[in-house]
């Protein structure tokens, strides 16, 4: 047997600061941080002197100030004697509104067209395919751009739908007016209405409060509903017939609520040149909401179709052979293995329409970058500090989207043993 | 037991018949229709739907393009055309406003006699990239290659020849460097010269050197100011810049975010989360109202490079996720292999992690190189002339051309679409030929 000396202990030279593995890491790192808080200093020492050349100060005490101009679109109240603070507040909801609808109206296009897309048929396959291929190699300002040019120059002025014999017509039960300046839809109001309450920032109305109160009361008993039956399944062997009384439970309450609000949908109804009563939804809006969905329904199509095709079909036999009907091989084989395949993407998909949305300057909507980084920047010439505001309020929107993301991807995670 | 059939059993017919042929369902056409159009009756009400769909589009679209006047002076004269060949009422395509305003479309701005100067920057990046994509070429290629940015910026901004000449001496003078230090063998000198050399040169000699150079021997190229850049030519200067740059940087990302080192992991993930997490446009207005301010006082520099650095940045974030999960997707024992063959950290990346890596994250590659061309659009929002929005809107501008909006639409779509696709299906011909496991 050999015997094992210690190495022979080498003194320090500097050279082992570089071609020594224990001590490479260090010095690589202390170099970076060098490097990096050399960068930063020289980046804020320009800032400084740029400033100081120029005049100005850093300070967002500009959000207090009044902001002087008008929002055509908004959620709260607003007008152009509120301060730059509450444009942003304003410019962030609207921000919120575009992407929150554009995800919801993406996500039920891009579904329809993903299955669409796998099903057999020959030229149901092929026209999802054109969509698809079309929309994604296509800059989606192109898109919105060409919903704002259908909606301001295909469709008809309000004064279109006058007189005894219209060149225009009302859609959806002459619900809805498609004009070339607005869209008129019926905005939701209730006779006996519990007025609003006043949270600082803004007011929220009551009425809606309750609805989804009764709405979560009604999802909570019917959840209970269901866990009771399956704990009488599993002691028994038979579930018992629950779909009637979840339909009760499901739609009584909120029908109740709605007659006991006395809810009803005003229409748009013309008089002169315009339409009043109803909700006047700006084109801008209507356009980029158009804009996004188109463009990313052929993102989340794409993410559908793989997200189905990734499940093996020997997951389908196995759930045949164990003696399961096709619908619940649906939903307790096939759906869980899928949706862990089309959730994450999916999700950022949601972040992408939240950034695209920011393509509302082609159109004139007054979202985040309208407000704050468009007017609100131009009239107090606080360049730094707005734009950094806003990629902030932008940054902060996005890691929530992926903190969300992760919540989820954490529950559906492969539980390996 | 079958040789006794004819014995037990009253009649077997010992002779096969002759082959007939299949039922009239079961070929061809037929077969084909029964199987993918008429199926079942959802698929047959798909069929119907779809068909109907067929039908409505073409016939909505089809006169209008058949109808398309391509000689004509404005739109007016369009329409003229239009209502005496096809009748009062009629609808056509207008394309005379793209043939008339072919060369804005591609050009912009850019002076009319200098239009071979951007062609032949196209036709020499061509030439340059293809000793890089196809290996089998001579590899004493790759040094013309390295030149071409120098060139390609010659080319299309003109100028003095000394200052890319004296940017590109910078690379020069880090070589030199390292001979040297390599002379002196002292071991640390190497690596600080190839950091340090070019970047002193850079920052405190490359001006005043191409400046004096300018002095004794000027050599001058016409020069085109960026605000004549417009259509095509500025979103394939801004596209392919920012594809090539932002390619390296987003591999230097990746590995950083996938070091063991805490602070090089920590820096590339918050750049990388902050690039991420914001919309391109905010970027853009950083590079067009900010960089003003990061700079030290007077500098100001070409508007059109402030948008490549920012938006290689930003395609290089998201390049750098690509990379990520190639990474992740390797087998650790491949990094174990490489470990144990001996191999330093760059040695093993380059000759197995990151071929391997890269190789599966070429879909991911090639789709942000997608994007990035598709965002390239956006600059119109930092006063750069974008052939989507910009150049059809100085068409529009004409009074000649007012109210024209779909022909340019299609346009320049089409050509987005014919870019775009193209690198979608070369990026699947890639895959296949790079795939090495047996399927």
């Amino acid at each position: 047997m050999a015997t094992v000396s210690d190495a022979p202990k080498a003194s320090f030279r500097l050279s082992m600061l570089i071609y020594d593995t224990r001590y490479r890491s260090i010095t690589i790192q202390i170099v970076v941080l060098m490097l990096f808080m050399a960068g930063a200093a020289w980046l804020v020492d320009n800032t400084v002197r740029n400033l100081a050349a120029l005049g100005k100060d850093f300070s967002f005490a500009f959000l207090w100030n009044r902001a002087g101009y008008d929002i055509n679109q908004m959620l709260v109240e607003y007008s152009n004697d509120s301060t730059h603070g509450r444009a942003m507040f304003i410019g962030l909801l609207n921000t919120l509104l575009v992407a929150f609808m554009s995800c919801v109206a993406a996500t039920v296009l891009g579904v329809i067209i993903g299955v669409l897309r796998l099903s057999p048929n020959w030229i149901i396959g092929r026209l999802t395919t054109v969509y698809v291929e079309m929309f994604r190699n296509i800059p989606i300002l192109l898109w919105i751009l060409v919903a704002y040019a259908i909606f301001t120059e295909v469709l008809p002025a309000p004064n279109a739908f006058r007189g005894d014999n219209p060149t225009a017509s009302m859609i959806l039960f002459d619900s809805v007016a498609l004009t070339n300046r607005y869209t008129a839809i019926p905005d939701p109001l209730f006779y006996r209405s519990l007025g609003n309450i006043d949270v600082g920032l803004f007011l929220i109305s009551l009425d809606l409060l309750a609805i989804i109160a009764v709405i979560t009361g009604s999802v909570l008993v019917n959840r209970k509903l269901l866990a009771h039956a399956t704990a009488v399944q599993n002691a028994t062997g038979v579930r018992p017939v629950t779909w009637w009384k979840s339909i009760l439970i499901l739609i009584v309450p909120l029908v109740v609520l709605l007659v006991a609000l006395g809810f009803h949908a005003e229409r748009p109804v013309l008089r002169g040149f315009n339409f009043t009563g109803g909700l006047d939804v700006s084109n801008s809006l209507m356009a980029l909401w158009l804009g996004l969905t188109l463009y990313t329904a052929a993102f989340i199509a794409e993410i559908v179709r793989a997200g189905i095709s990734a499940v093996s079909h020997g997951q389908t036999e196995a759930a045949f052979a164990l003696g399961l009907r096709p619908n619940r091989t649906m939903s307790l084989v096939i759906l869980p293995q899928a949706l862990r395949v089309i959730v994450p993407p999916l999700i950022s998909q949601y972040l992408n329409i939240t950034k695209n949305s920011s393509l509302a300057i082609a159109v004139g909507y007054m979202d985040l970058r309208g407000t704050l980084g468009g007017i609100t920047l131009n009239q107090t010439g606080r360049e730094l500090e707005a734009v950094l505001l806003m990629m902030l309020i932008y940054l902060a929107i996005s890691l929530l989207i992926s903190a969300a993301m992760n919540v989820y991807n954490n529950s559906v995670k492969l539980k390996e043993r | 037991m079958s040789d006794t059939h004819s014995e037990t059993v009253a009649y077997v017919r010992e002779t096969m018949l002759p082959q007939g042929a299949p039922p009239a369902s079961e070929v061809g056409v037929i077969k084909w229709l029964r199987e993918n159009l008429f199926s079942g009756v959802l698929n047959t009400i798909l069929t119907v739907l779809g068909i109907a769909a067929v039908v409505w589009l073409v016939q909505a679209a089809l006169p209008w393009f058949l109808h398309g006047v391509w000689n004509a002076n404005s739109l007016t004269e369009c329409r003229q055309i239009i209502a005496e060949t096809w009748g009062e009422g009629a609808h056509g395509a207008c394309w005379a406003v793209i043939r008339e305003r072919w060369n804005q479309f591609l050009f912009g701005f850019y002076p009319s006699d200098l239009y071979w100067r951007p062609v032949l920057a196209l036709a020499l990046f061509f030439a340059a990239v293809a000793p890089v994509l196809f290996t089998e070429m001579p590899r004493k290629l790759l040094w013309g290659s390295a030149f071409y940015p120098a060139i390609a910026y010659i080319l299309l901004w003109g100028g003095s020849l000394w200052v890319p000449i004296s940017v590109m001496a910078g690379f020069g003078v880090g070589w030199l460097g390292l001979v040297a230090a390599r002379r002196t063998g002292l071991p640390l000198l190497g690596p600080v010269a190839v950091l340090l050399l070019p970047l002193l040169w850079w920052l405190f000699l490359a001006g005043p050197a191409a400046e004096m150079l300018d002095r004794a021997i000027p050599l001058w190229v016409e020069e085109v100011r960026s605000d004549k850049f417009g259509g095509f030519v500025l979103s394939l200067t801004i596209g392919i810049a920012a594809i090539v740059l932002s390619l390296p940087l987003g591999i230097v990302l990746a590995l950083g975010r996938r070091s063991d080192m805490l602070l090089v992991k920590a820096l590339s993930v918050g750049f990388i989360e902050f690039i991420r997490g914001v919309p391109l446009i905010t970027l853009l207005f950083t590079a067009s109202l900010l960089l003003n301010y990061f700079l030290p006082p007077g500098t100001n520099f070409d508007i059109i490079l402030r948008v490549i650095i920012m938006v290689t940045l930003f395609a290089a974030a998201y390049i750098a996720e690509v990379i990520r999960g190639g990474l992740a997707a390797l087998p650790r024992g491949q990094y174990e292999a490489a470990d144990s063959l001996g191999l330093d950290y760059w040695k093993a990346m380059q000759l197995i992690v990151l071929p391997q890596a890269l190789k599966i994250s070429i879909p991911g590659i090639v789709s942000t190189f997608i994007g990035l061309f598709k965002d390239t659009t956006l600059v119109i929002f930092v006063g750069l002339l974008d052939p989507l929005k910009g150049i059809t809107d100085a068409v529009r501008a004409a009074i000649e051309w007012k109210g024209v909006y779909w022909e340019p639409f299609i346009f320049v779509g089409a050509i987005f679409f014919i870019f775009n696709f193209g690198m979608s299906r070369y990026s699947m011909y890639l895959e296949r030929k790079l795939q090495r496991d047996h399927r």
